[in-house]
């Protein structure tokens, strides 16, 4: 009601200059007041349930993280800023964030990929729906079915090592041997899984874009680099930048894979894997808690300093 | 998440802080009495396990049924959680955790009259039952096993015998020979780690006792050094290390797979195993559906002989307990008295029985016939050896510190075994200084 008298308002134009803003007569208090109660009525259930479940458990794990609780005792006591000092001062704690490095070079990978096949299906290829799903279908299978299925295939003698000998190649490698071996096959199943949501972004980017100006580049004679180069890298760097704060993000907190394929064993520990630990085999909940805070906090810097590096301007492409 | 975000989430936790952290009521010290007249008890009980394949299988339920011929009254439900001690961790924070539950690792031993009602004295008790003292505090006993075990290792009598060997090893040294002897002469493998599955190889903490046939063993934990020179853990490590190093084991362990070792095992691809009592009857099992000899699964005690004698010490499973908050404690207290007792688990699981006058099961029959000596560790101070523990992040009963041994020995991860035993002892002792009792 209030938008229609407002709306009203501006259309008067620039001759009715003098006319009051505000509309003449003002509504009745109870009809103001339900006006202004009616957004809330709406917002009630989601807001409800946002601070039940999201909310109120990330202020109760602040609070936990300054108490010294084992997660089940009754006694829990307050240590201050014991526990943050302890996971600052523990250069154990924070080695693991070398393991982050390779699920980071491997979303580079997943990134460019990604790009590479939403810029050749954008244009007219012959199946790309069948495509399309091909790259998409990882995504949806369960992760903990996948750590499984991995488990197979990079068994001595399982899918890859029966694959690479149908190519006449023999290899005795452990593929989860070695802490290198171990981190690269876990961040390529990673990469295999997540591909297809950086994959979908991308494309649903690249089809926003007006299809007369490809044609415009066409007559042109502009060739299919030149289109990306032009067209499409510019016109879909908002969704680029996304992505690659939600890998950073996804890279520091890696955690369902290694967890269910390794367990963190052979130098494959994520941080997540490591609070996970001192919360639930140390009973180190407080510590944990702060591990986790501190995580939040760590993500939370990357993604701020990237928006500064790469500000978020609006793009122009016609 | 933007600046709004950020701020209503300050705004929630200081809202929130105050009030959150409440933990279960506080109605301490109760006690779980047996009742007189196995007719009048009443009410239905829910009881905890982690046994979700007998729960499947309706083996509980049959249990229960043979319970209600004594006490027809009781309605017994039955809840198997897989992942069960962090489920039971989190459900401990309210009152709702059954009637009749298995003591979680987790909870201190002090926690205990917080949490479980006592079934009574440990005087009274220790007449008739074994192992009261790992769930006694201050005199009172809160918990009872209805299984003992006695870690061991599961072997194939068959590849062994091949082998040429029939005398069960009484060195580490021999055990490595025979070993070295399965794989020159056999196509099995001569050890099996289980690395992935990494419970499995939790099993080597409870060397603990058997090298030295000591009684004091945890006592040892808690005052000195595990890993100093020819202390349990260290040789039991020691020995892990060595078969390693020599090459004795799966070619991957990466990608062991425990399911698949039981059959594996049975049909004599594998040869030996470290792990307990406990595991017999499902690799009896297994050798059964794989359709070989079940009688080919052999038990073998740690090699290692005091005055010419083996020695395996005895240790409760799970414990059951009472829930402190239940509203029928005489019935739960009915069914964890029948179910040590009365109930045919024990045999079913072909384990060690917790009461002091029943005899040995029978597959500890060649135990007997080579004088192995029982032993129970006293576990007066397990509760001070598990804080260390923590504090110290050591985790002797958690897979990580010996698959790091297993990635030492093969090679996967750089450093000296007595580097790697030096840190453990800095670690250990540091915590010892540290934590209080």
């Amino acid at each position: 009601m209030a938008d229609v008298t407002e709306k009203a308002a501006f259309r008067t134009g620039p001759g009715a200059a003098t006319a009051p803003a505000r509309p003449p007569a003002r509504a009745p208090r109870r009809a103001r007041l339900r006006r202004g109660v009616t957004p809330w009525l709406f917002l009630i259930a989601p807001l409800a349930l946002l601070i039940t479940f999201t909310y109120a458990p990330i202020a109760n794990m602040a609070a936990y993280s300054l108490t010294d609780w084992d997660g089940v005792s009754p006694e829990l006591h307050y240590t201050g800023v014991g526990n943050y000092t302890e996971i600052f001062t523990r250069e154990d704690l924070f080695r693991v964030f070398f393991v982050s490095g390779y699920y980071l070079a491997a979303s580079a990978v997943q990134i460019v990929a990604a790009l590479y096949f939403a810029t050749v299906l954008s244009f007219d290829v012959r199946f790309r729906n069948f495509f399309k799903g091909v790259l998409f279908f990882p995504y949806l299978i369960n992760g903990v079915a996948i750590g499984f299925v991995f488990l197979y295939f990079f068994q001595d003698g399982g899918t890859l090592d029966s694959v690479l000998g149908l190519f006449g190649y023999h290899s005795d490698h452990a593929w989860l041997g070695t802490p290198v071996s171990a981190n690269t096959s876990l961040a390529g199943v990673s990469v295999w899984r997540y591909m297809g949501v950086n994959f979908v972004l991308f494309l649903g980017a690249i089809q926003s874009i007006p299809g007369e100006l490809y044609e415009a580049a066409e007559l042109d004679g502009a060739n299919r680099w030149q289109q990306f180069r032009h067209i499409i890298a510019p016109g879909i760097k908002p969704v680029v930048t996304l992505t690659v704060i939600l890998s950073i993000s996804g890279s520091l907190s890696a955690f369902e894979i290694p967890y269910i394929m390794t367990g963190g064993a052979t130098g494959t520990e994520t941080f997540v894997i490591q609070t996970l630990n001192l919360a639930f085999r140390f009973n180190k909940t407080g510590l944990a808690s702060a591990a986790a805070i501190v995580l939040l906090l760590i993500i939370l810097l990357v993604t701020w300093v990237q928006r500064r590096l790469v500000p978020d301007d609006r793009v122009d492409l016609v | 998440m933007n600046r709004r975000h950020i701020l209503a989430m300050v705004l929630g936790a200081a809202l929130l802080i105050p009030g959150c952290t409440g933990t279960g009521g506080t109605s301490k010290g109760a006690d779980a009495k047996a009742p007189d007249d196995p007719s009048k008890v009443t009410g239905t009980i829910k009881v905890l396990t982690v046994r979700t394949d007998l729960v499947q299988d309706g083996t509980m339920k049959k249990y229960a049924a043979e319970f209600n011929k004594t006490y027809p009254k009781v309605k017994v439900e039955f809840e198997a959680l897989t992942n069960y001690e962090a489920e039971v961790k989190i459900r401990m924070n309210t009152e709702n955790y059954g009637d009749v539950l298995l003591i979680p690792a987790v909870i201190k031993k002090s926690d205990y009259p917080k949490f479980f009602a006592s079934l009574g004295t440990r005087q009274e008790r220790a007449k008739k039952y074994r192992f009261t003292d790992f769930t006694t505090v201050d005199g009172k006993v809160y918990g009872q096993t209805p299984v003992g075990v006695s870690p061991g290792f599961v072997y194939n009598k068959r590849v062994w015998k091949e082998a040429g060997v029939t005398n069960w090893p009484t060195t580490p040294a021999e055990f490595l020979t025979d070993l070295k002897a399965i794989k020159s002469k056999t196509e099995a493998i001569p050890y099996y780690t289980n690395f992935a599955a990494g419970w499995t190889l939790t099993s080597w903490t409870y060397v603990n006792g058997s090298v030295h046939c000591d009684t004091a063993a945890t006592d040892k934990l808690a005052e000195n050094d595990p890993w100093a020179k020819d202390a349990d853990l260290r040789v039991g490590d020691t020995l892990l290390y060595d078969t390693v190093k020599s090459g004795l084991i799966e070619k991957d362990p990466t990608t062991s797979n425990w399911e698949q070792s039981k059959p594996r095992l049975a049909k004599g691809e594998i040869a030996t195993q470290w792990l307990g009592t406990w595991a017999i009857v499902q690799f009896q099992d297994a050798a059964r559906k794989a359709g070989v000899n079940p009688d080919d699964i052999g038990f073998m005690p740690f090699p290692s002989q005091v005055d010419g004698r083996f020695c395996a010490v005895v240790s409760p499973d799970y414990n059951q307990a009472v829930n402190v908050h239940s509203k029928h404690k005489d019935a739960a207290r009915a069914w964890i008295d029948w179910f040590t007792d009365k109930s045919t688990y024990g045999q079913d699981n072909l384990a060690i029985s917790p009461l002091k006058d029943a005899p040995l099961p029978a597959v500890m029959k060649p135990y007997e016939d080579a004088g192995v000596k029982f032993i129970e560790v006293d576990d007066s101070k397990g509760a001070r050896v598990k804080s260390i523990d923590n504090q110290s992040e050591t985790g002797i009963y958690a897979p990580e510190y010996r698959q790091n041994l297993v990635d030492l020995a093969r090679g996967a991860r750089k450093g000296s075994l007595d580097d790697f035993f030096s840190d453990l002892s800095e670690r250990w002792t540091e915590a010892q200084k540290t934590s209080g009792s």
